[in-house]
């Protein structure tokens, strides 16, 4: 008796949850669809983002990611590679993943308020993409440690041994044996990485600005789509525009993110 | 692809980056920054400039007008918009009105109050009178919508109607004219205060003792919640800046300022 | 040979310690700006003062405090049940072959940007709220509301883990002796899982804690203590956001000294996680 009542609340519980959930990507998705038509992705904003489209927020949500990438991935790859082919387990490697564990916990907004002060102020940056990007790279880099730390544990260590009997270096048997292997792994942590980025607001705002201008330079402030889209829906400036573009920011997230999980799949199903 | 000439790909990349880095530094264009209630004029005025130089760059943002006296200051920005008087240490700065705001008490289009007092109006936004019945109106609470510290337009509001009174802090806080709009128009109990260029047909602007918020009352006096928009600069500006500076004043982009609702000046440069 | 080796190793260890540095930078950073103005006003000033009224050098953040222990517990109170009711049904009521199917469909959902929920609960539930219970709408419940729906992936992903780390002989042994299926999940597995949901929920409250931009758009922002889930309010996420573009001086300083406190309740709440899932290890 109590199990039927019990099983039909967890039922209901989770199916109002996944209704729920449908719902609030529907509402966004069936008013912002009809919005976006090629003109939309190709114009900039226009009249302070009450007409055009949202070419210059695309243009600057790709920068401001490919900054956070570029100096991100490399160090997150790097520690990844650090903890497992150089050490084992030790008080450095304590240290680094306590480091790790807890940079993953701090909200965006202290990383905003970091970004500014360091890199705005201090280092003279001002409000740009670099400022933007390298305060995205700070937050993306758990992420990408932990995931190519998972990939490249997961290979057997026959290869390295196999590598090594052959007279290979360590870095030989890292550069040609450990990370091509261990790269779709890597690859799905920068995917997921890259949709983080997107979705973030709080630190962009503090770092990037709000400038709806073509960025000419790294140096240029610029706005990213979920930045624009904030601005949009808060002071509404157009609410046809705040939907296109929310639309077009849950499409761009749920496409990287199916290619993360499409990643995972593949490379699951290829190392068993 | 060999995981070498992978890695080496890597740093010419970096090496790239941080070449262009250096080499662009000096970049083209100029960054305003500061009041919120400025922005979107500022904003309207570069695009029209930039569509008439086109090998130019400005850049518009927002973060309140005491963020964007100190971009000044510490040179992040080369005009800063305030929407206040400067006070103390920000005299040094070299400022030039460019238009007049006025402040507009707004409320919901479905409430049947057309005209307040400044008594009243301070005693509501005090938080002594709480519900509308006391202002002839029915009898529902009323929910007061202020500007967030630091912005221009709530010191403004803070100087002309409240005096010595604090504002309510059961208010809700928005942190721009935009949202302060939004908020009003979406909940009929509302009452708030947004520039008065930023009124539009969502919301009602009351009449105070009579006196309508319109260009002749404004000009002659009788509407006294009048600020000055300013753009503040750290010397008297040169090259783009003062190119900027000029088409602001001149009598196209006035007319520009006048259609969206503000006061225009022409020629009306104060040096503290 | 062996001297390149080193010298490549020297390199690794260097980018390892990127993290532990910037967590430091971040730290001294955050420290450096709000410290002064915490000793200047005084802590019990500054943690218990009721009145936030930067321009008269009022910086009391308690109703602030309050506010972010309202919305976060409204949160989880519809959070843990739901989030606890979602993984039973994934990982005990339904074939595998759906649930291949659901679970990225959680993932997805928790990379769904914050400003879209945010967003949502604009335009749905405030006005909702409004017309039907009363108060501006911006209110803690609606900033609850959509911010349960924020944790709810973090609660299903890690507490899924450890229900599926579990060995299987405690289901078949619970069989065995005769409980039902439902007398099973409930005394048997979800208690051995105990610590690794425990932690999801300390790290769902982690991000609850920190939510930013969607709590902007959705809680009024009012600097007062909040009475009831109705009323407006202000989290130390949202007091920072939105008044940090404006402030200078000591009211920028009182702003970087709420993200001391943030930084420390979050700290503290993510140690205690770590902690908590690194023993369920045994």
């Amino acid at each position: 008796m109590t199990q039927s009542i019990a099983k039909f609340l967890i039922w209901m519980g989770a199916l109002s949850t996944i209704a729920v959930m449908i719902l609030i990507l529907f509402q966004i998705l069936k008013e912002g669809l009809p919005v976006l038509h090629l003109r939309f992705f190709l114009d900039s904003p226009k009249n302070m983002g009450r007409e055009g489209g949202i070419f210059s927020t695309i243009i600057g949500t790709m920068a401001l990611t490919g900054v956070a990438i570029l100096f991100g991935a490399p160090l997150g790859v790097g520690t990844a590679v650090f903890l497992r082919e150089f050490t084992r387990e030790s008080k450095i490697s304590r240290v680094i993943r306590f480091g790790t564990d807890c940079l993953a916990g701090v909200p965006s907004i202290i990383f905003g308020l970091f970004g500014f002060v360091f890199f705005v102020i201090q280092l003279n940056m001002g409000w740009s993409i670099l400022s933007g990007g390298l305060t995205l790279a700070a937050m993306i880099l758990p992420t990408v440690i932990s995931t190519s730390e998972e990939s490249i544990r997961a290979i057997p260590p026959s290869y390295r041994e196999v590598s090594y009997s052959l007279g290979g270096t360590k870095w030989q048997t890292i550069t040609r044996v450990v990370l091509p292997s261990a790269l779709p792994g890597i690859f799905t942590g920068i995917l997921l990485s890259i949709g983080r980025s997107i979705g973030e607001t709080a630190a962009v705002i503090l770092t990037a600005g709000s400038s709806l201008v073509m960025p000419t330079s790294l140096f240029s402030p610029i706005r990213t789509m979920s930045v624009h889209f904030y601005i949009l829906a808060r002071e509404g400036i157009s609410m046809e525009m705040a939907y296109g573009t929310g639309a077009a920011l849950i499409l761009l997230v749920l496409m990287i993110n199916m290619m993360a999980q499409w990643l995972i799949n593949r490379y699951i199903r290829h190392r068993t | 692809m060999q995981a070498n000439s992978k890695a080496s790909l890597w740093f010419l990349t970096l090496i790239l980056i941080l070449l262009t880095l250096g080499c662009q530094r000096s970049k083209a264009g100029i960054t305003v920054a500061g009041s919120t209630s400025v922005e979107p004029f500022a904003g309207l005025l570069a695009e029209e400039y930039m569509s008439r130089h086109p090998e130019s760059h400005i850049y518009v943002q927002g973060g309140g007008s005491t963020a964007g006296i100190e971009a000044v200051i510490t040179r992040a920005a080369k005009i800063g918009m305030s929407s206040r008087n400067l006070i103390g240490e920000e005299k040094k700065l070299y400022t030039v009105t460019i238009a007049k705001d006025a402040i507009a008490i707004i409320v919901n289009s479905k409430n049947p109050i057309q005209d307040l007092s400044l008594n009243q109006i301070r005693e509501v936004f005090a938080g002594n009178i709480k519900s509308w019945d006391k202002l002839g109106g029915a009898s529902h609470p009323i929910i007061l919508v202020t500007r967030e510290e630091g912005s221009g337009t709530r010191e403004a509001f803070q100087k002309f109607v409240m005096g010595k009174e604090d504002i309510s802090l059961e208010a809700l806080v928005q942190d721009s004219n935009g949202a302060v709009r939004q908020v009003v128009a979406s909940n009929p109990n509302a009452i708030g205060y947004i520039s008065l260029g930023l009124v539009n047909n969502q919301i009602k602007a009351l009449k105070i003792s009579g006196v309508e918020p319109n260009l002749t009352d404004i000009e002659n006096g009788k509407y006294t919640l009048v600020r000055p928009f300013l753009f503040v600069f750290n010397e008297e500006p040169v090259g783009e800046a003062k190119s900027f500076l000029e088409f602001v004043l001149s009598p196209l982009a006035q007319k520009m300022l006048f259609k969206e609702g503000l006061v225009p000046v022409l020629a009306k440069i104060a040096q503290e | 040979m062996p001297v390149k080796e080193k010298i490549i190793e020297k390199i690794f260890l260097l980018i390892a310690l990127s993290s532990i540095t910037i967590l430091a930078l971040i730290t001294f950073f955050i420290f450096e700006e709000g410290l002064p103005l915490i000793l200047k006003i005084g802590p019990k000033a500054f943690l218990l003062g009721e009145r936030w009224i930067p321009s008269k050098g009022a910086f009391g953040i308690f109703p602030m405090i309050a506010s972010s222990f309202w919305v976060t517990s409204g949160a989880l109170l519809l959070g843990i049940p739901l989030g606890l009711a979602c993984t039973i049904f994934l990982t005990e009521l339904i074939p595998p072959s759906i649930g291949i199917l659901l679970r990225p469909a959680i993932q997805l959902l928790a990379a769904i940007p914050s400003v879209i929920y945010g967003f949502w609960g604009l335009i749905v539930l405030v006005p909702l709220i409004q017309n039907y219970l009363g108060g501006p709408g911006l209110s803690i419940l609606a900033g609850s509301l959509v911010l349960s729906f924020m944790i709810l992936p973090t609660i299903i992903t890690i507490s899924e883990d450890s229900l599926k780390a579990l060995p299987p002989s405690y289901k078949a042994g619970a069989l065995a002796l005769g409980a039902t299926h439902w007398q099973t999940i409930w005394r048997v597995l979800i208690p051995a899982a105990r610590s690794g949901i425990v932690a999801s929920i300390i790290l769902g409250m982690g991000r609850a804690i920190g939510e930013t931009m969607a709590m902007i758009m959705i809680l009024g922002n009012a600097v007062k203590m909040p009475t009831s889930f109705l009323d407006s309010a202000r989290t130390l996420t949202t007091n920072i956001g939105i008044e940090m573009g404006y402030a200078s001086g000591d009211h920028r300083q009182a702003l970087f000294a709420t993200g001391i406190v943030l930084f420390f309740i979050i700290m503290a709440l993510n140690t205690l996680a770590i902690f908590l899932s690194r023993r369920r290890v045994h």
